[in-house]
């Protein structure tokens, strides 16, 4: 079986993948919820039950084609900085996390899969992929949902659907969200505008680590909120449609704020950069605010269009819990603050100044270095 | 400002976007906690709204209230009416049977339907088919060792062989 430290060892595919649409969409994550049809819900199981029902699931999940070699752990054998860890990477939830004995995570190889046993439903399942790719998403979670129908009888009624702990996950037990990065919305104000607009259609906005969550580094997510009376298919499509929107707007209002104030972009882009490459100490929510520019920088073609990847890894390589592992020992909140910095200064050492040729003569970029990347 | 569901000072306010309208609700420390609006990852506004919950002082005094005889169970698991207001979950796949009135308003203008349109468990209707023949056929073998017609028995065990049974 794969050990933890293989596991984290190198970022996944997903996580560095998302530079197409002009990097705006970061990440397509599909989630299903399931369960067992003769066992009580997690919540509600009394302590042997849930093993009952783990021991039911876990081997079906793991004799599954795609996890051959998984990680698979039952939680209770992991640190809490190795759950920590797997939630700032976004495979398995919070709620998941708090769990001990008689819950598990099985996580594939190059993490694009992760069940989650015994969180608040006896199976979540997620797929991730990077950029908008919401249907090759699910299309492949389902594929293997519709495997473990094989070995697995799951809760399902013909009107209300799968059936789920919480009324709110009743139907298709769906939730499809993507990770976006927004500065030229937030830069130009229209934010608030745009994601009431999203909200209006009954989708969910939230911040980088899900619900109650505040928005750091420009990151948001968008959900859908309905599970139940419609398909799959109509769900993703249409959080496709919006996402697809909100990537198009981010994209004017970069290329405005070009046109406008090209001095203003100029300006931040390089304090972003002039505190990265020089800062000693550097708490996360700082960190986050100046390489979500820094990425920025990349899209706009003030940096090489590689910025925008190392961004993406050191998105996660910053957060407290990575910071521990990293340094194998527990730290102080003042500890993290100094080896956050060191860590983004090595990494950056060899990222020359940016390059404002792109915004000098007319203020516009010499070629069209928003839409790099091959998504 | 007072809590909207006690008369205790409150302290959590939360506003969040329901069917694409503005709702506010303030809460004391006490009700959010018990509603489990501090638990990040299991709150919606939605449900809260939506979903009704009666503000019942004591409720959670378990034993006075199913003396009252208030409290329906699930038969399967036991989880009770009461449980289910509490905690706005449900104890087994059984539980929607039980507290299928419940169901429905919980599910008023919670989602876009009130039917499943999506996917269906492709090997669903032949399980429960073969599982319906199976314990069709245990009955029957029961039967027919309590008779003693083994050769009777002999064939059922072998049909129920074949529908992938591994004990006899």
């Amino acid at each position: 079986m794969m050990r933890f430290s293989t596991l984290v060892k190198h970022p996944a595919d997903w996580m560095t993948g998302g530079q197409g649409d002009y990097g705006a969409v970061l990440t397509s994550r599909i989630r299903l919820a399931r369960n067992l049809r003769k066992h009580p819900f997690p919540g509600w199981a009394k302590r042997e039950q849930r093993t009952a029902a783990l021991d039911l699931m876990r081997p079906a999940v793991e004799a599954l084609a795609p996890m051959k070699d998984a990680f698979s752990q039952e939680l209770g054998d992991l640190t809490s900085v190795q759950k920590q860890v797997l939630v700032e990477r976004h495979l398995i939830s919070r709620e998941h996390a708090a769990r001990g004995d008689g819950s598990a995570a099985i996580i594939e190889r190059r993490q694009t899969f992760s069940l989650m046993l015994n969180e608040e439903d006896h199976l979540r399942m997620q797929a991730i992929r990077p950029g908008l790719q919401l249907t090759a998403a699910y299309d492949a979670l389902s594929a293997l949902d519709t495997e473990l129908e094989n070995s697995l009888e799951f809760a399902f009624d013909p009107t209300l659907g799968y059936l789920t702990t919480c009324p709110t996950n009743l139907g298709t037990g769906l939730r499809a969200s993507a990770m976006l990065h927004l500065p030229g919305l937030v830069l130009s104000d229209q934010i608030g505008q745009v994601l009431q607009a999203v909200n209006k259609i009954g989708l969910a906005v939230r911040g980088l680590y899900g619900e109650g969550t505040e928005s750091l580094g420009n990151l948001y997510q968008i959900s859908n909120q309905s599970t139940l009376g419609e398909s799959e298919e109509t769900i993703i499509r249409r959080l496709e449609r919006v996402i697809s929107q909100v990537a198009n707007h981010e994209h004017n209002a970069r290329e405005k704020l070009l046109e406008d104030d090209p001095e203003m972009v100029a300006d931040k882009i390089g304090r972003a950069y002039g505190v990265l490459r020089h800062a000693h100490i550097i708490d996360s929510k700082e960190a986050l605010n100046h390489l979500s520019l820094l990425r920025l920088g990349g899209t706009l073609g003030f940096f090489p269009s590689e910025t925008v990847v190392l961004c993406d890894t050191l998105l996660m390589d910053i957060q407290p819990a990575h910071l521990q592992l990293h340094s194998g020992r527990k730290l102080s909140p003042e500890e993290r603050d100094a080896i956050r910095a060191e860590i983004v200064r090595s990494s950056l050492l060899s990222l020359e100044s940016p390059d404002n040729r792109t915004i000098s003569n007319d203020g516009k970029p010499p070629s069209t270095p928003t839409n790099q990347g091959d998504e | 400002m007072k809590c909207d569901f006690c008369e205790s000072k409150a302290t959590v306010f939360l506003t969040q976007l329901v069917e694409g309208q503005m709702k506010k609700v303030c809460l004391c420390d006490k009700c959010a906690k018990e509603r489990g609006v501090t638990d990040p990852t299991g709150f919606s506004l939605a449900d809260l709204l939506l979903g009704g919950m009666p503000a019942i002082p004591g409720a959670k005094s378990k034993s006075r209230r199913a003396a009252q005889g208030n409290g329906r169970k699930c038969p399967t698991c036991g989880f009770t009416l009461e449980d289910l207001q509490r905690v706005r979950r449900f104890g087994c796949a059984d539980c929607y049977t039980t507290f299928s009135e419940e169901v429905s308003a919980m599910l008023r203008g919670m989602h876009k339907g009130t039917s499943h349109l999506g996917k269906v468990p492709e090997g669903l209707m032949a399980l429960q088919v073969r599982n319906q023949r199976l314990e069709e056929l245990r009955q029957r073998l029961d039967q027919a060792i309590a008779t003693e017609s083994y050769e009777e028995a002999a064939g059922i065990r072998d049909e129920m062989r074949d529908l992938g049974e591994v004990r006899s």
